[in-house]
């Protein structure tokens, strides 16, 4: 029987994948906007289980905004990186560094 | 039913509607020949605005089933921020048109980050709060990479963009945990949730992951990475954006989230923001001090004010909220002055940003250094200044709540933190005279907000010009 920790489990597992593959990462900065939206999903697995566990409807409704908002946040970063390619040539995580200190 | 809840939440319709229409209307139009005039007209908008918001409100109001409110609180929280950018706007115009950068859809960005501050001080629910700080969020991240072809400018952007979103991931996850331990999204019911007394493991959690996400927005250490460098890349107005209305929503959603929907379990919280408190004025301080750039060192001083207005949230009592609110406020005013004069420091017609081209300034131009001078003493927090009592607000809650160590300490680091203003000071009156010296004069409209604000810092020590009053009425309808 697969149960509520279960589900948390894996959204826990995928949360911290997520935060580690930015913090680890030192190649791609697409790599980057893959762990943001690992990270959001995971969030999702969160809100749809806690609200099937709980019989409220509140967080599948938070589910469908936060897919949104990482739509909409996904198009954004993209667009920061087509401009920050077309300046440097470059999308390695590590050649972001203009400016330090 | 639905028409009383829209009427609550009618400015930030009306400045959505007026942003989609101004959006509109520009690109089947002028397109950025129309960017200067809206520049002007949105400013004028969300001035009119901050005075219906700030005359017309009284009482509380909570619309779409507790989910939004309109309250003393948000309305203080609005109207500094609608003058802020206002402000900030104007200050800018001349500025992005010199170097080729006003482009139409800048103050429609604005006017959505704002409506975004609006929507996240007055949440009532941790739908509206991720709504509200996502708004604001997108908007400014990509204001941030407004030079597009500047590699400083999208660096900028994309720091700002990845450690936001990191951000709002942690501020997500933990309102899950607090959604499912609590088993309702709306601030009434976790505060009946969490009851009195310990919170629950799960609570916990998603309150600690919370903070650390908010704690990101205020540019609070150890979450403040970012702020040097968008300070630095992002051009100048928009820097001074930053360092303005969003700090103040930032900081008002932090209280809302913590006394609205934690409000039952202040020691837990307490300790976690004095320690980013203490943290934040440290590094503020000491960081800033080997900074020659004067956008980056403003980036150190906001990290370390951030740490002198969550001492007030660190009281956890609604006279700690009180003086967060009139800190944020003097804060604000502060650094709208500040900004005016980086803004016509150039060299040329070039914009300049190091700190010591401004060698000997006062004897070219005494009125403006004299200006400057009151404002860094004010934000180095010298006694009779706003800047010195804006602390001293901090202080007292925090000594009503017998954080002693906090004062102590908060002491110290705006005495370290002093050096690296009063090194400015010491420049301009008292430095070499270099050949790259800054040009004289500049625009009159940023000698006017310059000397605007300093005049606010020596004439507002009277009676703060009466927002103490506002202020207590804010903390008043948050802590109860």
């Amino acid at each position: 029987m697969i149960g509520l920790e279960h589900y948390l489990t894996v959204a826990a597992v995928l949360f911290v994948i997520g935060i580690f593959g930015i913090f680890l990462n030192r190649k791609n900065v697409i790599i980057l906007l893959m762990s943001i939206e690992l990270i959001l999903l995971s969030v999702n697995i969160n809100f749809v289980a806690f609200s099937s566990f709980l019989g409220d409807l509140a967080g599948q409704v938070f589910t469908l905004f936060v897919l949104t908002v990482a739509a909409a946040e996904a198009a954004i970063g993209l667009a920061i990186l087509v401009c920050f390619f077309r300046n440097r040539g470059t999308i390695a995580v590590e050649d972001v560094n203009v400016m330090k200190g | 039913m639905i028409s009383a809840d829209l009427n609550i939440i009618l400015p930030e319709i009306l400045l959505a509607v007026y942003a989609m229409l101004a959006l509109v209307g520009a690109v089947y139009t002028g397109k950025d020949k129309l960017a200067s005039p809206l520049v002007w007209a949105t400013a004028a908008v969300m001035l009119i605005m901050a005075l219906w918001i700030g005359t017309t409100g009284s009482g509380t109001r909570v619309g779409f089933f507790g989910m939004f409110n309109d309250d003393a609180f948000s309305r203080f929280a609005k109207v500094v921020i609608l003058i802020a950018a206002a402000c900030v706007l104007i200050m800018g115009e001349a500025f992005m048109k010199r170097h080729n950068l006003l482009r139409f859809e800048y103050p429609v960005l604005v006017v959505l980050s704002v409506i975004g501050m609006m929507v996240m001080v007055s949440a009532g629910d941790l739908m509206t709060l991720y709504m509200g700080l996502e708004l604001q969020s997108l908007a400014l991240y990509v204001v941030a990479s407004l030079r597009r072809d500047s590699e400083m400018s999208t660096e900028a952007g994309l720091k700002y963009f990845v450690l936001g979103a990191l951000s709002s991931g942690l501020l997500l996850y933990g309102a899950s945990l607090v959604y499912g331990f609590a088993g309702t999204t709306l601030f009434s019911g976790i505060i009946a949730a969490a009851g009195t007394g310990q919170l629950s493991i799960g609570l916990l959690i998603g309150l600690v992951l919370m903070i650390s996400g908010l704690a990101f927005k205020v540019s609070a250490v150890p979450f403040h990475m970012w702020t040097p460098d968008v300070y630095q890349g992002a051009p100048t107005p928009v820097t001074a954006f930053f360092a303005t209305a969003p700090k103040m929503a930032a900081m008002g959603l932090f209280a809302r989230l913590l006394h609205d929907a934690f409000g039952a379990a202040v020691s837990d919280w307490s300790q976690v923001v004095a320690l980013i408190a203490v943290l934040s004025m440290f590094l503020g301080s000491i960081a800033a001090i080997g900074q020659r750039n004067i956008k980056r060192l403003m980036a150190y001083s906001s990290i370390a004010h951030m740490g002198y207005a969550l001492i007030g949230l660190a009281a956890g009592t609604q006279a700690g909220v009180q003086a967060m609110l009139v800190y944020m406020a003097v804060y604000v005013t502060m650094n709208v002055g500040t900004f005016a004069f980086i803004l016509s420091m150039q060299k040329d017609g070039q914009p300049v940003t190091e700190v010591d081209s401004l060698g000997m300034y006062a004897k070219r131009e005494p009125g403006r250094a004299l200006a400057v001078l009151v404002l860094l003493f004010s934000l180095a927090g010298v006694p009779p200044l706003l800047g010195f009592f804006a602390k001293l607000g901090v202080w007292q809650a925090a000594i009503a709540s017998d954080m002693y160590w906090l004062v102590v300490a908060s002491a110290v680091a705006s005495a370290i933190g002093a050096y690296y203003y009063l090194r400015i000071v010491y420049l301009m009156y008292f430095g070499e005279d270099r050949e790259d010296a800054l040009d004289a004069g500049g625009s009159p409209v940023l000698w006017g907000f310059l000397a605007a604000s300093a005049f606010v810092m020596v004439a507002g020590v009277v009676n703060l010009f009466g927002i103490e009053g506002a202020a207590a009425a804010a903390a008043a309808t948050l802590v109860n």
